[in-house]
């Protein structure tokens, strides 16, 4: 197997989570777009892990998980807050900032 | 190596279908769906890998934990069930141009550098008491804040959601 194979498969699947954050416009669809971006890093952690015979590869992408799940906790119930408040969680509806 | 070579293309085939129909599928639950299948095709992926930890920490807390976040967010939030014409915004044109061009560029500089680099045949694998044993040793210090990062992200969930 190529080292390759496994970052391409992650530089793809980043890209894809890329696309979906720009244009989903769900503020749920948000997020689960960057959960995406997350395991694409994560697959790199490993396959260098592998390559290298270090097993920071695999701590480190435990490390990802578990900030992914802490991420997307406090994610959800901003949305849900946004969603309490302006009965809306179409990201577009947000722009109270704009000048 | 071939059988794993034969997996690991069905397992991708199958990984970057998912996630292509999950940014572009109309409905939210089928999107959720097809998130379930990526995060189950790569912790696969994790396996072909040697990493046995990392695949089964990638199912009990992605598939297992934070989908059924997600699911209870979209029900909460009261997203349109089913289909729905307003998933994408207008801007989506730009946004696909965006992710090309870093695709683009991502992989020239992959292919430039690693070009045909092979894994490492036959080398150390780590299984999970090697994986506890440097958390619990090397990263010792990372492993507590994370610890208290959860605790903080348990914590502030509960105070954002809860009705006062």
């Amino acid at each position: 197997m190529l080292l390759n194979q496994f970052l391409i498969l992650g530089a793809v699947l980043f890209c894809i989570g890329v696309y979906g954050v720009l244009a989903r416009k769900n503020a749920v669809m948000v997020l689960m777009s960057i959960e995406l971006m997350l395991n694409a890093v994560n697959i790199n952690m490993v396959a260098f892990g592998f390559q290298h015979e270090v097993v920071s590869g695999q701590v480190f992408a435990l490390f990802i998980i578990a900030v992914a799940a802490a991420e997307v906790g406090v994610g959800l119930a901003i949305v849900l807050l946004l969603y309490r408040n302006q009965t809306s969680i179409d990201v577009e509806d947000f722009d109270l900032m704009k000048g | 190596m071939v059988a794993q070579n034969i997996a690991f293309g069905i397992i991708s085939g199958i990984v970057v279908f998912s996630a292509l129909r999950m940014v572009t599928t109309r409905n939210i639950v089928h999107s959720a769906l097809f998130l379930v299948a990526v995060l189950a095709g790569l912790s696969g992926q994790y396996v072909l890998l040697a990493a046995e930890f990392v695949a089964t920490t990638q199912v009990l807390v992605y598939i297992g934990a934070v989908m059924v976040l997600f699911l209870f967010g979209i029900m909460l939030t009261k997203a349109p069930i089913g289909k729905s014409m307003e998933m994408t915004g207008t801007q989506w044109p730009i946004a696909a141009g965006v992710a090309l061009m870093l695709g683009a560029v991502i992989l020239y500089s992959l292919i430039d550098q690693f070009g045909s680099d092979r894994l490492t045949e036959g080398g150390k694998i780590y299984r999970t008491a090697d994986v506890g044993d440097e958390v619990f040793s090397t990263y010792i210090i990372p492993f507590e804040a994370i610890s208290v990062l959860l605790l903080a992200a348990l914590i502030g969930a509960i105070v954002l959601a809860r009705k006062d």
